[in-house]
């Protein structure tokens, strides 16, 4: 496929400027561009059909079971990005007046209250525009309410060995000293490896429930109270929340703040990568260190309140990503608090089914019935020479998305697959035949499975090759203009 | 129940294939005391009609930019979207796609992100660029670590001139590692070169700018990079893509990093978000870029193809000693700019930056003919200006906004001490009927 660059040709135009109906007015000289942007001279039909010949190259989840772990792959709802299209919500401007946005800021309050209820918290800011930002604004909360409480923030944060990397990038941020516990053999947080290093000097314990490996932690109270004792506190990472709506809350689980994943639990579309939105949600302690500004209420009226002497600070430029949110209120309202139940039991059907038909061709590493998604180990078609990346390049072959490969780092050879509510049985019990074939072709012909894909617009990318030999901008080559 | 394929047929076999008796069966690890009792107060599922219903009340209370003329800026700005934009990004290939890891069935949006990055590069005139950040603000945030990591320097210079809220964002996220804010002078809403090379020291690790600046006004920016690079700290330069139509880009003045909203290239104003961070360096600093870059390479049959490269830099390797924690970031809304740019090419981005900027400079002209107004600074301005009234700011606004038109942001918000101002931004859009009535209104109020 050609570059959009090398399809310009000088004189093609893609659009015709408004006229300018009033007396031109010109950069001094020195200021004035002198060289002329290499930008795609391209008319319009070049430019869609460039767009739609590459997008024909994208796997995506409205053509096919895409079962990354914990990244929560379900269908975007049409009618929400016609509802957030509306010049209503979209043609808004953030320094426009309250009294003048008055339904936006009653959607981000319904939002607000909605997610404290399904989250088991008091406040919440939907400021952090994707989940790792939420992470961090967290942590700065945390950092605030220690200061405040014992005038220094601490300086460790502890993290279970099975964290997702932004937990850790996200602490390094935060100006934390990363501390690493191993998982127990269960899989689990090690409770007494968790006493051994809990100390005065421990800010937070951060922790995903369910866990990485889809497992839910059923000794958390003893984790949060081992924590709290100590004077710190716990975090949840919520990029796993599918499995648990209408049956626990993070709340109720003792953490002192969670994030959301709008673009995961709440079905906001995944776009290529982003835009997301990674609310966090606090108990009541930490309301007053929730990053500026706030939204509140007076006399029935909604407004930014951006005094707020304790706050954290500002994390985004304005409220975060509102037209998310927009999307993220419509599913929860479509749903409803049966709905959500529902989401969270079939997702934890449909993994738990997968679970139980691969165990006779993988490695299962933890038996014990999982939550949402499933952890598998490609370590037995490892004995015959075919690699966890061999077998996910294969099953591109037979048009999966395959699941998320090499993580958790505790597993070896590591598959993890969260298949999600919206898939159906049809679909899952494909994808675990094309698993079965790939199992046998291992035994088989194990380089079938080493050549994957050939059934793909390319065929497996030398990316040593991409980094020793740089080119990720088209204009530092050097070409013709 | 919505989006839900499985029948109590299709559960039932599930649960026997799996060899539970029932669902409750699969929750044994949660322990009774944490499980709910009774369902979410959420009220119960709607039908999409009802949703539809509910929602459009909430957007109906608006009053919006399609209903009111907009004169906002600061920091999002009412441009035209080609139609095309919106029609593309709505391909479900493109926004039902997500982060692309496995490349052979991900050409479609790595090539894109190849294509933006060249493109945002070009803009800029800088050596490398990444697949977006969340906005402005945090890229600004993201390249003031940067510079700290780079130089191991605590000091961060912020003129008076920079988007007050990017300042705010930077500072709450450089803050624990330990960065420190010096302000400089920026008397009459320009740097002072004076008070600048009076504070740079050798533990200023960078020195911010903005171009146009905050208050619209296009500073000089090549001798205060140069005070800069003379102390050895970093330039980064904040840019408003639409300006680098007609402007010398950051790049050819020195600057290091250069950082951007690009909201203004296609993307809907959404009331603040989801928009787009734009990130691009020079140099040396280019192998420790934060986010995702996009890199050419070769499949096994020798065929052109696109991978995300450098990604030793990332959270999901490096873990702790990433360069960033991001990972999700605005990879939608860099497709939409991506196609805006390849859309109005060279000559239509021109013809847009002209327009703004000869359409400013009337307003701004018209404005200043009635009695008491005055442009606030003596300065050249892009598309943006700051405007005192004999009358307040807020006065004028809501004046205005009685007459369908949103004149402006009062400065009043920000606390830089230019409370009585307000920021008047004047896009392509904008006609001459529209600001002729726009005149027309604060005359009335003016002489009431």
């Amino acid at each position: 496929m050609n570059l959009i660059f090398e399809l310009s040709k000088k004189g093609r135009e893609g659009f015709l400027a408004p006229p300018i109906d009033v007396p031109q007015a010109a950069v001094a000289s020195p200021l004035r561009r002198k060289a002329s942007l290499r930008l795609p001279e391209v008319t319009e039909n070049q430019v869609v059909r460039h767009y739609v010949n590459l997008s024909t190259m994208n796997h995506h989840v409205d053509k096919d079971l895409y079962p990354l772990g914990s990244c929560t792959m379900k269908y975007s709802p049409k009618i929400n990005d016609e509802i957030a299209a509306h010049p209503g919500f979209s043609a808004l401007h953030p320094m426009q007046p309250a009294s003048t946005v008055q339904g936006a800021l009653q959607v981000l309050h319904a939002l607000s209250q909605a997610l404290c209820e399904i989250a088991g918290m008091d406040a919440i800011t939907l400021q952090p525009a994707a989940g790792a930002q939420g992470e961090l604004t967290a942590l700065l909360i945390f950092r605030a309410y220690l200061m405040k409480r014992d005038g220094h923030p601490r300086r460790k944060v502890i993290i279970p060995d099975s964290a997702h990397g932004t937990n850790p990038a996200s602490i390094a941020m935060a100006g934390y000293e990363v501390v690493q516990i191993a998982s127990g053999p269960d899989g689990l947080l090690d409770i007494g490896g968790l006493e051994k290093v809990v100390d005065a000097d421990t800010a937070a314990l951060m922790v995903t429930n369910p866990n990485t490996l889809g497992l839910f932690e059923s000794r958390i109270s003893e984790a949060v109270a081992c924590v709290h004792n100590a004077g710190g506190l716990v975090y949840m990472d919520g990029a796993n929340l599918n499995a648990l709506m209408g049956i626990t809350r993070p709340g109720d689980m003792g953490f002192d703040a969670c994030h959301l994943n709008l673009h995961k639990t709440f079905s906001t579309p995944h776009g290529g990568g982003g835009p997301g939105s990674g609310p966090v949600a606090v108990k009541r302690h930490l309301e007053p260190f929730l990053p500026v500004p706030v939204l509140s209420t007076k006399d029935g009226g909604y407004f930014w309140e951006w005094n707020r002497p304790d706050s954290m600070g500002q994390m985004h430029g304005f409220y975060g990503n509102f037209g998310v949110a927009v999307r993220a209120l419509a599913y929860i309202l479509m749903m409803g608090s049966d709905g959500l139940y529902a989401v969270s039991e079939n997702a934890i059907i449909n993994a738990n089914y997968l679970r139980a038909r691969l165990a006779y061709h993988y490695d299962l590493p933890y038996s014990q019935p999982c939550m949402h998604e499933v952890v598998f180990s490609g370590n037995r078609q490892k004995a015959h020479g075919v690699k966890t990346l061999d077998i996910a390049k294969r099953l591109l072959d037979f048009g999966f998305h395959p699941p998320t490969v090499y993580f958790p780092l505790i597993v070896h050879e590591a598959l993890m697959i969260e298949p999600t509510e919206t898939e159906s049985k049809e679909t899952l019990d494909r994808f675990v035949e094309a698993m079965i074939q790939i199992d046998h072709e291992s035994q088989a012909e194990p380089e079938r499975v080493r050549d994957a894909p050939i059934n793909t617009p390319v065929r497996r990318l030398d990316e040593v090759g991409a980094a020793r030999n740089l080119n990720i901008n088209y204009f530092a080559q050097t070409h013709g203009s | 129940m919505h989006y839900i394929p499985n029948t109590e047929e299709d559960r039932a076999a599930m649960l026997s294939t799996i060899g539970v008796k029932d669902f409750e069966e699969l929750l044994q690890a949660i322990p009774r005391e944490l499980r709910l009792v009774k369902p979410l107060a959420l009220p119960r599922a709607k039908s999409e009609w009802e949703l539809r219903e509910r929602m459009l009340s909430y957007a109906q209370e608006n009053k919006d930019m399609a209903g009111q003329v907009s004169f906002m800026g600061a920091g999002s700005y009412d441009h035209y979207v080609p139609a095309a934009v919106r029609a593309l990004a709505a391909r479900s290939e493109i926004y039902t796609a997500y982060t692309p890891y496995q490349p052979e069935v991900s050409q479609g949006t790595i090539q894109i992100i190849y294509e933006f990055q060249s493109m945002i590069c070009e803009l800029f005139g800088m050596d490398a660029a990444n697949a977006s950040l969340y906005d402005g603000a945090t890229a600004l945030a993201e390249a003031v670590l940067l510079a700290h990591s780079h130089m191991n320097r605590s000091k961060i210079l912020w003129p008076v001139t920079v988007h007050p809220h990017y300042r705010r964002v930077a500072e709450t996220i450089s803050k624990s590692l330990g960065l420190q804010t010096q302000m400089i002078a920026s008397p009459n809403g320009i740097v002072s070169r004076a008070d600048l090379r009076d504070k740079l020291s050798d533990d200023t690790a960078a020195v911010v700018l903005q171009y146009p600046n905050f208050l619209g006004i296009i500073e000089e920016i090549e001798p205060l990079i140069e005070a800069a690079h003379e102390r050895g700290a970093t330039a980064i330069v904040v840019a408003d893509p639409i300006a680098m139509g007609i402007l010398e880009p950051p790049g050819a003045w020195g600057a290091d990093i250069v950082v951007g909203e690009g909201q203004a290239l296609g993307i809907a104003a959404s009331y603040g978000g989801p928009v787009l961070g734009l990130f691009a360096a020079k140099g040396e600093l280019v192998r420790r870029i934060p986010g995702r870059i996009a890199g050419v390479t070769k499949d096994r049959q020798n065929q052109r193809g696109f991978v995300l490269t450098l990604q030793t830099r990332e959270q999901h390797i490096r873990r702790e000693r990433a360069t960033s924690n991001i990972c999700t970031n605005e990879g939608l809304c860099a497709t939409m700019a991506a196609i805006y740019l390849s859309l109005v090419g060279p000559k239509g981005l021109r013809e847009i930056a002209q327009a703004c900027m000869g359409k400013a400079h009337y307003l701004a002209e018209e404005l200043s003919k009635i009695r008491g107004v005055a442009l606030a600074f003596p300065h050249p301005f892009f598309k943006e200006f700051a405007v005192r009234f004999p009358v307040s700011a807020s006065q004028i606004a809501d004046h205005l906004l009685e007459r369908g038109i949103l004149a402006g942001v009062p400065l009043r918000h920000f606390q830089m001490g230019l409370d009585d101002l307000l920021l008047v931004a004047v896009t392509e859009q904008r006609t001459k009927d529209e600001m002729d009535a726009y005149v027309g209104a604060v005359r009335e109020v003016i002489s009431s």
